[in-house]
């Protein structure tokens, strides 16, 4: 199999210098080298996985699974803060991870302001600054009891997220990408603290170093 | 374009959609970013179509947005979703609707791999009952719920009181459907019309008076690409998507955008607004915006809810041209007032006054 028709409808290819193609071939091949090399780089964190190669694969493989093991297998084995893309899944364990241990929600508006999110527009600025009452008014039940839109989930069914984040490793995960970011940070000499406001989120949340577009 | 042959192959792809007594979960993006759509698909479903919906209080994310940004282990995340079928197994119900796409094809993808490989199955079970003491049961049936309102739109055609036409020419609405990827690009088999033609969105334009526009970009992805769009520094990947998409529609001049999927409505919204903002263009009419709309609210609009409590008005590209078009009357004064007209004041206008 080397068609190539992934990389044919691959919006990743289109933008990023990145081919679904190359590495399913990479896999393939079990050069040991070559796939720890693979597992360091950038380009395994620039798939959406949109899943679009699912479909037209001629043999119903997915490049974008592959693309979930590999970055599973890069945060197992500590390669991911070698890639300014792989670095990011710090801010997205502070950020996702977080919201869904926590509150249940793997987003959560007071996270998601125009500070960080400028796109949102100003309309969002007026949702955000009078959040409960637009709420209330569009029929959610805002922090309230009982079932509905950004209800409070119970206490008692967090704590079951909780143990499952425990006994299914999510916990050992979210652990590691900090252990290991915090020494990726020592080592670039930028602050990092349990907060969101410090040097090394702000870096890997904004800053782009390399050119990764395929340009 | 052969449309004969292409609804030929449409009807190759059809799925058994449940009658009635539906469970309902909630998307973590539709109740932030649209949460009128998931009040009006309640609505719709208990009000004006007589069906039992249940929603647990307990239910939480699918977690699917965490498992596409890589964060949580697959076994992880297994464990999220059996739990929410034990949820809904322990509530005597076994009609799973959610209301996300995510969800939807996580659901869907979850449920094929315990089928390939039962291994996973049992080893998600003993995950299960070792964290929560529960067990589960794969539901009979699984349907997003456009895929439900797809199921009724004719009966919604019925009661409505409103059509996608426009009422000063007599003519159908230009109307972009836009579907989420995870609604059948992984498994064509489980949406209505497959991945290459998906159905689910242009039945309910159809039977409700408007015309689907064909464009070449029509399948692309909206761009959200999870870690794409969550992370400002990639942020390009996911803004470049969506105006792939507008710069190919723009030529056919469409009415509005409907769309299935929860993040796909933000982004179109959304992006509009920053690409006026970055580059002065607008892709609608009359230097306005495309108006984008989940298929909640278009259902809404044709069966004559005021659109501001269908929620409307959060959106960024304003939506009153389709209003206006299908004649639908509003009280403009009324659009950003909480309850028993609270006064929240307004947005700040953007500089394309979108």
């Amino acid at each position: 199999m080397n068609c190539g028709v992934c990389t044919a409808i691959c919006p990743a290819a289109e933008i990023y210098n990145y081919d679904p193609r190359i590495i399913c071939s990479t896999i393939q091949s079990k050069n040991e080298a070559e796939i720890e090399a693979l597992l360091k780089s950038e380009t395994i964190w620039y798939c959406g996985e949109c899943m679009s190669c699912k479909t037209r694969c001629p043999r119903g493989n997915a490049a974008g699974l592959l693309i979930i093991a590999l970055r599973s297998l890069s945060q197992e084995l500590g390669y991911f803060v070698e890639s300014e893309k792989g670095r990011q899944q710090l801010y997205l364990k502070r950020t996702i991870g977080q919201w869904m241990l926590e509150k249940g929600y793997c987003l959560y508006l007071e996270g998601v302001g125009t500070d960080l999110h400028p796109e949102q527009g100003p309309v969002w600025d007026w949702i955000q600054d009078n959040y409960r009452d637009v709420f209330a008014r569009l029929g959610a039940n805002y922090q309230g009891d009982g079932p509905g839109i950004l209800r409070k989930i119970p206490d008692e069914a967090m704590a079951e997220i909780a143990s499952i984040f425990k006994t299914t490793g999510a916990i050992d995960r979210f652990e590691s990408i900090e252990a290991l970011s915090a020494k990726k940070a020592k080592q670039m000499d930028m602050e990092l603290d349990e907060t969101m406001n410090n040097e090394y989120i702000a870096h890997i949340y904004s800053d782009t170093e390399k050119n990764h577009f395929n340009l | 374009m052969i449309l004969d042959g292409k609804k030929a192959i449409w009807s190759d792809y059809q799925k058994k959609i449940a009658d009635d007594d539906f469970y309902y979960v909630r998307s973590c993006v539709r109740q932030n970013f649209f949460p009128g759509a998931e009040t009006t698909f309640l609505r719709i479903m208990r009000e004006v179509l007589g069906k039992n919906v249940f929603e647990h209080p307990c239910h939480t994310s699918c977690s699917g947005i965490g498992y596409h940004s890589d964060l949580l282990p697959l076994e992880t995340t297994m464990t999220v979703v059996a739990r929410q079928f034990a949820l809904m197994n322990e509530s005597g119900y076994k009609n799973i609707v959610p209301s996300c796409i995510t969800s939807f094809g996580l659901y869907t993808e979850i449920i094929e791999t315990w089928h390939h490989f039962p291994e996973t199955k049992e080893k998600t079970r003993k995950l299960l009952k070792e964290a929560t003491g529960r067990a589960f049961e794969i539901p009979e049936n699984l349907a997003h719920a456009s895929d439900v309102i797809y199921h009724f739109r004719k009966e919604i055609a019925e009661k409505s009181k409103f059509k996608l036409v426009d009422k000063n020419t007599g003519k159908p609405l230009k109307v972009v459907e836009h579907i989420g990827c995870h609604y059948s690009k992984m498994f064509p088999h489980k949406g209505i019309g497959g991945a290459e033609f998906p159905f689910v969105l242009t039945g309910m334009v159809e039977d409700w008076g408007g015309e689907i526009v064909d464009y070449p970009e029509r399948r692309h992805c909206c761009g959200f690409g999870f870690r794409q769009y969550l992370v400002s520094a990639n942020r390009g990947y996911s803004m470049t998507s969506s105006r792939k998409k507008f710069e190919s529609m723009q030529p056919y001049e469409p009415d509005m955008i409907i769309t299935n999927c929860p993040g796909c409505p933000m982004f179109l919204d959304k992006w509009q607004y920053t690409l006026s903002e970055l580059e002065g263009k607008v892709y609608g009419k009359e230097g306005k915006g495309i108006p984008v709309f989940t298929f909640e609210e278009v259902a809404g609009l044709v069966l004559g809810f005021d659109p501001w409590d269908i929620g409307l008005q959060v959106h960024q590209i304003s939506c009153e041209p389709v209003l206006d078009k299908m004649g639908i009357v509003y009280n403009p004064a009324t659009k950003y007032k909480g309850l028993k007209g609270k006064d929240l004041g307004i947005p700040k206008p953007t500089t394309m006054n979108l």
